[in-house]
């Protein structure tokens, strides 16, 4: 019991800490293919990670250490969040009751310090690029929450292992309905959350229209490199979550379970790509809307899951 | 059986009520507000078996069985195609503004539909319930899908999209009848279609002699009508 505990916890590192700049290689070769291009290599973020990390950082004279302590930040609280969450069917190295409230409030600590070093720098672009971001993130966290909500409520469990867990196949028999919609409007937060298409174009160059992008313009060398695998890491956790939630069903063989886990990560990675394809990027005006929409069903799902008798 | 299938259909035909309150380009609306009514027609046939079947464990036989499917063809057709298609002539004929736009904003409507839909549950769970009905969700959907009808009616400045308001809250009242096909008859159900029918009639007139009045048929001109 113990070894297999501990395997599956070595396992779980390894994917959290190898695997994720993978999915953005599947997501880009994805849309490349819509296009009719042949793309960029799928290890490329890991080539691009590691040509930042041989670079030299460069740091304004204006900035302080607040702008240097936001990269790292992002970077640990990104992998903070991944250990809580369960993958492959395996419980989460780090879990106790409660950690739900860590998952969230991790993520949104890496956000702030992100949004204070774009504010560091001083510069115009940076700060209205914070003030987006911190927009949506508002909006995005409830629609998180609510979903957490409904799998606490079919789990009755404050721990992410039991949310994430056993429980939610059961909850697939019994109250199919919230969970969809708790499925969609999680998709929903991935788009926000990891600055897709059609909230915001990660491949931008237009300063007026960035939103995660425009934060990060001063960073460079390793510190950007931190930046992106931060994101990536980040993206990872909560493809995790839909994964999870979606494939709650166990094959009765675990490493048979870990390798219909990755291939679950990949499948929603090329459902990214598919929408970044398919779809325009939306107005400025039109976000707060979809994500109130988003907000508005998940409080759905939560009262539609108090309903059932 | 009735439950497998009447409860995703409500859930969708609730889903529906947020993109109707969300969505401002009228043609969406229409098409939204088309596909609800279609659902609900489709979904008359499945409340029914399922409430028969509840009472008297049986078979249909094959007169009622006719007059079920040409009622569901009936509502259907009125409330999917006829109703829209006729929406959608006059918004063509008339030349309005294809965006519809709010007194209030898009967003407090939405919110306020879905607090109206959460009230609507935890009201509907204090009523009782007859024992035949096999499930939980027509009543608070019912409620909900007035009450985001009337939030349309109330809140867009348009004659369109306060007639496809009305239409929405005539479709919560239709699930309302979905509770009572054992008790009123097919006549009465008909009736209130083609009453609706009348009604968005009428008002395709009112509203295209606004348009003729006023070069946009914003229902605000009617404020300053002189007798």
């Amino acid at each position: 019991m113990f070894d297999s505990l501990s395997i599956h916890s070595v396992l779980h590192v390894l994917t959290v800490l190898l695997f994720p700049p993978l999915l953005l290689g599947v997501i880009n070769r994805t849309k490349a293919m819509f296009g009719g291009r042949r793309g960029r290599p799928l290890l490329q973020t890991y080539f691009d990670l590691a040509k930042l990390l041989r670079k030299e950082s460069v740091f304004s004279e204006t900035t302080t250490w607040v702008f240097r302590f936001g990269p790292v930040v992002g970077l640990a609280t990104a992998l903070v969040a991944a250990m809580v969450v369960p993958l492959g069917h395996a419980s989460a190295p780090l879990a106790f009751n409660g950690d739900v409230i860590l998952f969230a409030y991790v993520l949104s600590l890496g956000r702030f310090f992100t949004m204070t070093a774009a504010l560091d720098t001083g510069s115009a672009f940076e700060g209205m690029g914070a003030a987006r971001e911190a927009t949506f993130a508002c909006l995005a966290e409830p629609v998180l929450f609510l979903g957490l909500l409904v799998l606490s409520r079919i789990s009755s469990s404050l721990e992410m292992n039991a949310l994430l867990g056993d429980a939610v196949a059961r909850g697939w028999h019994a109250s199919a309905a919230p969970l969809l919609l708790v499925a969609v409007c999680w998709f929903v937060v991935l788009l926000v959350e990891n600055c897709r298409i059609p909230f915001d174009d990660p491949n931008t160059h237009l300063e007026l229209t960035m939103i995660h992008e425009v934060m990060v313009l001063d960073h460079s060398g390793p510190a950007f490199g931190m930046i992106i695998y931060g994101a990536a890491i980040k993206l990872f956790v909560f493809v995790a979550m839909i994964v999870n939630l979606v494939l709650p069903f166990r094959t009765g063989n675990s490493l048979l379970d870990w390798i219909v886990f990755l291939l679950g990560t990949l499948f929603v990675a090329v459902l990214v790509g598919t929408v970044e394809s398919v779809m325009a990027r939306l107005k400025m005006a039109e976000i707060p809307k979809l994500l109130i929409g988003a907000g508005v069903v998940s409080l759905f799902a939560v009262i539609l899951l108090l309903s059932y008798p | 059986m009735s439950n497998l299938l009447l409860d995703p259909g409500l859930v969708i035909a609730l889903l529906l009520n947020f993109y109707i309150l969300t969505v401002t380009s009228l043609k969406e609306v229409i098409y939204a507000v088309a596909l609800q009514g279609a659902l609900l027609g489709l979904l008359y046939p499945v409340a029914h078996t399922g409430f028969s079947m509840a009472d008297r464990a049986g078979s249909l036989d094959a007169v009622t069985g006719v007059r079920l499917l040409g009622l569901t063809v009936a509502i259907v057709a009125i409330k999917g195609w006829l109703i829209p298609r006729f929406l959608l002539r006059a918004m063509r004929v008339a030349d309005v503004r294809s965006s519809l736009t709010s007194t209030i904003g898009v967003i407090p409507p939405l919110l306020m539909g879905g607090i109206g839909t959460a009230l609507a549950i935890v009201f509907a769970r204090s009523l009782p319930m007859a024992e035949q009905h096999v499930s939980h969700l027509p009543i608070p959907a019912a409620l909900a899908t007035a009450v985001c009808g009337f939030l349309v009616l109330c809140t867009r400045r348009e004659a369109l999209g306060q007639v496809l308001g009305y239409i929405v809250l005539e479709n919560g009242i239709f699930i309302f009848g979905l509770l009572l096909i054992e008790a009123v008859p097919i006549m009465v159900e008909l009736g209130i279609v083609l009453d609706l029918f009348v009604g968005v009639f009428v008002m395709g007139i009112i509203f295209n002699h606004v348009s003729r009045a006023f070069p946009e048929a914003s229902v605000e001109h009617l404020s300053n009508l002189k007798e």
